[in-house]
């Protein structure tokens, strides 16, 4: 079976998966001209934690004057991804800022003021990475705070450790979310690093194999990568090229797999489990940087789109630049005026509208859309489920997102897990199809965050016991051990007092003994006194 | 004589497979987790004795014996349908006597204004407050279950519960309580 599969993947052949959608791509507004480098900005603001995962030690204090891809955490203790400073500069201060987060919540953050220098920390290139193993690589890529570029931020190095038997490496370059042109023109421009990443990742993983799957409507990046891949004989026998056929989301991770391998990556499960390994071009491009230029991750690409603004394009941006100073550079003006305007961070399916435009720019900050309101419509008011089904005939992930969408109205959390709510990847197909205007997507992202919620306080409760029964052991032990030490006292008390009768002292038993004899003798004299009172009475009576 | 071999027979197939049934009751018995170990699991193990038993085991232990199952606030509606579930009962609303379903809290110290009298560390029912006598104490935060128990024995009255604070953890999808700038746009 894995003979016949492997020889049809070799052969080109693609499959499909379930579901699926065809939006509107809208993707010319941004993919026509070359990547801009913006301008540094006067402050930057670093998150601690850019990814998901851990978060660093911090490095540096107030005051301190740090360099261009400077390390500002280390990994420490919780194996933690560092993250380096976007330029060289003094730092203003440690604490709490709005980061981008659909919540728009604070976090730890380190705040830069540039000097305007943009002088550079002393970098490691090692073109001839050959020479490095496994491990160093390992490091160097973790050192250099790669965290996964295509959307969730898995730190990448730990991603790269696991280690099974691979079959293939594949380099995700479908980029399906309308709008979003970054990988697009990443590709166009820097293909070479990118086939240069992918062969380091290959080392890496110990994977001979690799895949790049473009989708079909990018025949420019398409057209390079086949040039790059015809000039290099050695490499072409190692790297294909896959054209994926446009629909949304065949850039999702199992979703991809599916259209190159016809395999399923089981729930809950990962694509290593079907010996599979998957990197976005971004990624790639940024492991190239760190080995061979020895550059750590500060800078990424950001498309700036949408209809409102004057120059919609892909910027190179550092991170830790504000969302703002960006807007105001590709020429969106914030004034009053008549249409409301939101800012949405990632694409129309999957992004999130900013609750503040001073958030920075992060690692996993592929685009910043700025619609009209022709564009992208406001929410419209949701309206009851018609039961029409059209959700579950788009879903990607074969889920049942109406009985999902109900069970989670209910708050019916096992029934959620059962309906396997875990493995919806939140790309918003159902909703998108949904003619009641039902934010499904909403609906499943609260129930799984009070589920994640209901484990935590699941385990806290654990641990709450354990710490509970432990002190009521020690109290009772506390009180056996008092017991125990008066028992002793009184012992001792009473071998000393035997010791000194032994020794001819007074016993003092026989100054009680003697008490009570004189009591009882007291006694038997004043009861003898009472009958002879009674008997002269009774004689003078009688 | 065919009534005395039915007879005979049923009575012999009845004594086999009773020894049968006998022996599987006894090989393949089933140990069951006790009741009051279910129901402790479910509870919230705040341990603060808002239902009138010194901490969540005795109320586990008290509710298997028949108690009522709405008494314990910190557990609130979810607790309740899960007990009433385990005990085959009606769920019942939440038991106002016994206190009111709230956020949760945990204790802070204000430490200068602590004067080391180890009172709440006595009163602590899972350990998590850090202290000797004359010495400042503190509250170990992620080990508090906000129960409230300190607060009372504390002379000077330095102890506050406080929410604990929403972070981009724990945050629960509220979109609509989001204050979205909505900046206008020139065009």
């Amino acid at each position: 079976m894995s003979a016949i599969n492997i020889s049809a993947i070799e052969a080109g052949q693609l499959w499909s998966f379930h579901g699926g959608i065809h939006p509107p791509e809208r993707k010319q507004l941004s993919n026509q001209t070359p990547i801009q480098t913006l301008p540094l900005s006067k402050t930057f603001v670093v998150p601690v934690k850019q990814h998901s995962g851990n978060s660093g030690e911090i490095l540096v204090a107030v005051g301190d004057d740090v360099r261009a891809g400077q390390p500002l955490t280390q990994p420490g203790l919780q194996r933690g991804l560092p993250v380096h400073a976007p330029t060289s500069g003094t730092v203003l201060a440690i604490d709490e800022q709005p980061i981008a987060h659909p919540s728009g919540l604070t976090d730890l953050t380190i705040t830069l003021a540039a000097d305007g220098q943009d002088a550079w920390y002393p970098t490691t290139p090692c073109p001839d990475y050959q020479q490095l193993s496994r491990a160093e690589l390992l490091e160097r890529i973790q050192a250099a705070g790669i965290a996964g570029l295509g959307g969730a931020g898995f730190p990448s190095a730990q991603k790269l450790a696991l280690q099974r038997p691979l079959e293939y490496l594949i380099i995700n370059g479908v980029e399906c979310e309308p709008y979003i042109t970054a990988d697009d023109r990443l590709m166009r421009e820097h293909a070479a690093e990118i086939i240069s990443g992918t062969e380091i990742l290959m080392q890496v993983s110990g994977c001979n194999k690799a895949l790049i799957a473009i989708e079909e409507n990018k025949p420019e990046a398409i057209a390079i990568f086949t040039q790059l891949l015809s000039e290099r004989a050695a490499t072409a026998s190692r790297i294909a090229l896959r054209q994926v056929p446009v629909k949304y989301p065949s850039g999702g991770e199992k979703q991809l797999i599916e259209i190159l391998t016809g395999r399923q990556v089981p729930s809950r499960g990962l694509p290593i489990d079907v010996g599979l390994l998957m990197h976005n071009v971004g990624t790639a491009f940024a492991i190239h940087q760190a080995i061979v230029l020895g550059i750590p991750l500060i800078q990424r690409v950001v498309t700036v789109t949408g209809e409102q603004v004057d120059k919609p394009g892909n910027y190179w941006v550092r991170l830790g630049t504000p969302v703002a100073d960006l807007l105001a550079y590709a020429g969106f003006h914030e004034t009053t005026g008549k249409a409301a305007q939101r800012v949405i961070m990632g694409g129309p399916m999957m992004g999130f509208a900013l609750a503040n435009l001073q958030v920075p720019v992060v690692k996993i900050t592929n685009c910043l859309l700025l619609p009209s309101t022709t564009e992208l419509a406001p929410a419209q008011q949701e309206m009851n489920c018609i039961r029409c089904g059209a959700c579950a005939d788009v879903c990607p992930a074969q889920l049942l997102p109406q009985q999902l969408q109900w069970l989670a109205k209910a708050k019916d959390y096992d029934g959620l897990e059962q309906q396997n709510l875990f493995d919806c990847i939140e790309c918003g197909a159902c909703a998108y199809v949904c003619p009641s205007e039902i934010p499904l997507v909403h609906y499943y992202r609260k129930a799984k965050a009070e589920i994640r919620n209901i484990a935590r306080e699941k385990a806290k409760a654990e641990i709450a016991r354990e710490r509970f029964e432990a002190r009521q052991e020690r109290l009772e032990r506390e009180k056996q051990e008092r017991l125990e030490r008066h028992r002793q006292a009184a012992e001792a008390r009473k071998a000393a007092q035997a010791e000194a009768v032994a020794a001819g002292a007074d016993n003092p038993q026989d100054a009680v003994q003697a008490a009570i004899a004189r009591a009882k003798a007291r006694k038997a004299a004043q009861a003898a006194a009472a009958a002879k009172a009674n008997d002269s009475a009774e004689g003078e009576s009688s | 004589m065919s009534m005395l071999t039915a007879i005979i027979v049923l009575g012999v197939l009845a004594l086999v497979f009773g020894l049968i049934l006998g022996f599987a009751a006894v090989r393949f018995k089933v140990e069951s987790d006790p009741i009051v170990d279910q129901i402790d699991a479910i509870l919230p193990q705040t341990q603060c004795g808002q239902c009138g038993y010194p901490g969540c085991r005795p109320y586990a232990e008290a509710i298997a014996n028949g108690d009522a199952i709405n008494k314990c606030p910190p557990g609130g509606e979810a607790t309740i349908k899960q007990l009433a579930e385990l005990m085959g009962v009606e769920p019942q609303p939440l038991d106002a006597a016994h206190g009111t379903e709230d956020v949760k809290k945990v204790a802070v110290i204000r430490e200068d204004e602590c004067i080391g009298c180890t009172k709440c560390i006595q009163a602590c029912p899972v350990d998590a407050i850090l202290g000797a006598a004359k010495q400042m104490h503190t509250v170990i935060a992620h080990e508090c279950t906000g129960c409230d128990l300190c607060v009372e024995p504390c002379p000077v009255d330095c102890i506050d519960m406080v929410p604990v604070p929403v972070r981009p953890e724990n945050w629960q999808w509220n979109l609509e309580q989001i204050p979205v700038t909505v900046v206008e746009s020139a065009k």
